[in-house]
């Protein structure tokens, strides 16, 4: 193995391939009547998908391949009247299951029961570039929406066929065409029957509008809910194939350290292991996991550890190392900062820092791998099946075709399982073994060789006028990324500005990305603008404000929180903020409980509204607002890795808080629905205003303003 | 190896073949196949593991094989009784209290084991005894309601 930019590359034997280029879509619609047997397909290929990269410059991100050119998706009727639909993307926790069988029982008029999901397999779905940016909503749902609208079509014409009536005066509904004239009807079943027809995607056909769903827009309860209550559904660490052994990987004590002396004859002589060096890479697979564990334990090795810097050096490192040219994508410059700030009557400067997270996802990272015939088959939870495809593709030189990524539905992601590791090192383990290997990270492994949630430093100057209207806005985001970086307020001089730094520790995607730090500081800063000019926070917001989704989640958010409010007790503080990402918009408000005494600082409510269009789920939806807003609540408040030259120093549950049931405050989600607008994503942003209502609301109590992320981890002593 | 140690497991009997000091979760999931208690974190920190060692909820990846060998073990997959699910698992579904549901086996077999001593709990003693289960998607809220809805289908079945 060598370290290419800090990513783990196997090098095997070198093999070269001539194979043709492999092309999913052709491939798949060949076998398609094999596997799932005849019926009636639709293929759609939807030119023009893209969108903006939504995620960081630089490095840091893992996204480095585009938006596919085409976003696939098609969809199955078969002759039993069974539905599939197809897609590249995994469900993780946020529902997709069950909102996509929705939209395509809706279109295609059937019962929700009746349609089934085939998502993230690399072989039987669509190429898909991932599952992040809250993508899934704004561009799989659209496209399976006009699939089943042109399989209708076809039923409707198939059925008119039959008849030797005109398809035009014929109704489909209830999974059968019935002609109203005549009332005779066939089901979709028979109308599939004996019928091998695949169809690409014709001129875009019409999709029923939101006011006219009847599926879609309900509250059905999660697909397979029962099979998580009883324990059946397997994630990745629950497979066992026959033969199948346990895989553990050495780690080095510290990041970038190098092997110097390595010693394996003792591991290697453990009855039923097998051990593989390659370059860095040093593992083991044994029946059992302790033996995989006990055979590591065996091997003599010492590394050659390098000096790295520690948390509490980053914040100066980030602006000392910033990169001296700016990416002009993330740069917006308006009028003059500089007039703005003379002319203001209030200034205000001021730095937040925000500290590198864990993901932490309770499933931790997985893989089974098996060989056969030369052919890599690999189940691992991942959000991006495809990407990982080709890097074992790439790792193991194989051609495309000859790798298969399947992703079981799977204990969260967050963000955090876009990289391909665990599925690497199964497979190296699996080749050497000649059986199927299991690898699943240890929690420490999870908390130390995964990565984080970029830390950054983020410099606001700001003015106002005497009557509270903003004149001047600059604002610098250094290394932790450019998401939700621009100002959703009116300010005439404006300088938005994203500093690349290099990396320190490996850094990715997280929920929201950077939305959530870039949101800290913008609210933060807005907070104490609106007490430097003596205004209540929602009225100075309110004041610099024309985007109406935005003033409308503030209503709904203040009126039900019933802002203002008078304090009742001592130590009682109230905040508020608001952003909108992604198409989605988001308005927070918290009440804390702040004893100075003791210096607790207590989450006692939190509201928040939220809107992304059309709502497809409101039960889905719920449980995502609510989750988004517990998870921010704990990097809000506590959240943060430490760690000093290489090494994690706190990479277990113990010592790593994350937010758990007495954490919890009161909650209330307020979701509004606009059937007029088309649906966003809804996984990001609900994170991203709970940090600064929270530190808005702590100031309230106590005066004290806290700009970093975690605000309190030691209680007001972190102050 | 030492002697067979004999598992009773949702009222089967099981021998088995492991180090005495193996930890239960890895003999459940990887001998047994019993993989409904999952693997979060192997530090008694996440609950995920959770199983009811003579009724009481204990962390799996914490208890020896062979202490655990004394008394009845209930695993998430011995709840379901001919077909019928438990109240609690019950009250989970109609709660929808899951997202990604990993922790779900470990909240329901915490919530069993803590409705058998406190058959009404208040919303404080749930959150006291589940503190020690992690849900990181955030799902406490439902959790919390879906343990109420359970205590009380309980209490009416009772009468």
């Amino acid at each position: 193995m060598s370290n290419v930019e800090g990513r783990i590359i196997v090098e095997p034997e070198r093999y070269e391939f001539g194979a043709a280029p492999f092309h999913q879509f052709e491939l798949a619609r060949r076998d398609f009547f094999k596997l799932l047997g005849a019926g009636i397909a639709v293929f759609a290929i939807a030119k023009d998908a893209a969108a903006a990269q939504e995620t960081a410059p630089g490095h840091r991100s893992f996204h480095n391949e585009e938006w596919p050119k085409d976003i696939n998706a098609w969809l199955h009727v078969g002759e039993d009247g069974s539905v599939t639909g197809f897609t590249g993307k995994a469900e993780i926790g946020q529902n997709i299951r069950t909102a996509l069988a929705q939209t395509i029982a809706d279109e295609l008029r059937v019962p929700f029961e009746s349609v089934r999901m085939v998502t993230a397999d690399t072989t039987l779905t669509p190429f898909d570039a991932g599952t992040f940016g809250s993508r899934t909503t704004p561009t799989i749902t659209p496209q399976l929406r006009r699939v089943s609208a042109a399989a209708r079509d076809i039923l409707v014409e198939a059925a008119a066929k039959e008849w030797n009536v005109a398809p035009a005066g014929l109704v489909a509904a209830d999974a059968k065409v019935t002609d109203p004239a005549s009332g005779r009807s066939l089901r979709y079943a028979e109308l599939a029957r004996g019928k091998t027809l695949a169809q690409n995607l014709p001129a875009e056909d019409p999709i029923t509008p939101a006011t006219q769903w009847t599926v879609a827009g309900k509250a059905i309860p999660k697909v397979d809910g029962r099979a998580f209550v009883t324990g059946r559904h397997q994630y990745t660490p629950d497979l066992r194939p026959a033969g199948m052994l346990h895989g553990k990987v050495l780690r080095a004590p510290s990041f970038g350290a190098t092997l110097t002396v390595y010693d394996d004859s003792a591991a290697k002589a453990m009855p039923g292991v097998f051990v593989v060096r390659d370059g860095e890479f040093v593992g083991a697979a044994a029946p059992s996991a302790d033996e995989a564990q006990k055979a590591l334990d065996a091997i003599h090795a010492q590394w050659k550890e390098v000096p790295q810097i520690s948390n509490k050096e980053i914040f100066s490192y980030f602006k000392q190392n910033a990169a001296s040219k700016l990416d002009d994508r993330f740069r917006k410059q308006k009028s003059s900062v500089e007039e703005g700030l003379a002319s203001a009557a209030h200034r205000l400067d001021a730095t937040y820092n925000v500290a590198y997270i864990a993901h932490a996802p309770l499933e931790p990272r997985a893989a089974v791998a098996q060989w056969a015939d030369g052919k890599l088959t690999v189940w691992t939870g991942t959000q991006r099946p495809f990407a990982n495809r080709d890097e074992l593709a790439d790792v193991f030189h194989l051609p495309e075709s000859s790798v298969r990524v399947i992703v079981p539905d799977t204990g969260s992601a967050y963000g955090g399982k876009h990289t391909s590791d665990a599925a690497i090192e199964a497979a190296r383990l699996a080749r050497a073994a000649g059986r199927p290997v299991k690898v699943v990270w240890t929690r420490e492994e999870e908390f130390t060789w995964a990565y984080f949630r970029p830390a950054g430093v983020i410099e606001v100057k700001s003015g106002i006028a005497s009557d509270g209207t903003l004149t001047a806005w600059e604002f610098h985001n250094y290394h932790s990324g450019a998401s939700g970086i621009e100002t959703p307020y009116v300010v005439a001089n404006q300088r938005t500005e994203y500093h690349a730094v290099p990396l320190i520790l490996r850094s990715g995607s997280y929920r929201g990305l950077a939305a959530t730090a870039n949101h800290f500081a913008r609210e933060t800063h807005m907070d104490a603008l609106a007490s430097a000019a003596r205004m209540d926070p929602l009225d100075f917001r309110m004041k610099n404000l024309s985007d109406l989704r935005l003033r409308a989640v503030l209503e709904a958010a203040a009126k039900s929180f019933g802002w203002p409010r008078k304090k009742t007790q001592k130590g009682q503080g109230f905040g508020i903020a608001c952003g909108y990402e992604k198409a989605s918009y988001v308005a927070t408000c918290a009440e804390v409980a702040v004893d100075k005494t003791s210096g607790v600082v207590l989450v006692v409510r939190l509201v928040e509204a939220f809107e992304c269009g059309a709502i497809v789920n409101p039960d889905g939806l719920r449980n995502q607002v609510v989750g988004a807003m517990i998870q921010g609540l704990g990097g809000a408040l506590f959240e943060a890795i430490e760690f000093e030259n290489g090494r994690i120093k706190n990479p277990h549950f113990a010592t790593y808080r994350v937010p758990r049931f007495r954490d919890v405050p009161e909650i209330e989600g307020i979701l509004l629905d606009r059937k007029d607008i088309p649906s966003a994503g809804a996984g990001e942003t609900p994170i991203m205003a709970v940090a600064p209502a929270i530190g808005n609301a702590i100031f309230d109590a106590t005066g004290i303003r806290f700009n970093n992320l975690p605000m309190v981890p030691d209680g007001l002593r972190s102050a | 190896m030492a002697k067979p140690i004999e598992l009773e497991i949702n009222g089967k009997r099981y021998p088995v073949n492991y180090p005495a000091d193996t930890p239960l979760l890895y003999v459940l999931r990887d001998e047994l196949g019993l993989t409904g208690s999952k693997y979060g974190c192997g530090e008694g920190q996440c609950g995920a593991c959770t199983v009811l060692i003579g009724g009481a909820p204990r962390r799996s990846c914490q208890i020896p094989v062979s202490a655990a060998a004394a008394k009845p073990i209930t695993t998430i997959e011995g709840l379901e009784k001919d077909g019928r699910l438990n109240p609690v698992q019950q009250a989970f579904l109609d709660a929808g209290a899951f997202q990604c549901a990993y922790c779900t086996s470990g909240m329901i077999m915490s919530s069993v084991g803590l409705l058998q001593t406190n058959p009404n709990p208040s919303q404080a003693e749930i959150v006291q005894f589940l503190q020690g289960n992690v849900c990181r998607c955030g799902t406490h809220p439902r959790i919390i309601e879906a343990v109420r809805q359970a205590a009380k289908m309980m209490q009416e079945h009772r009468r």
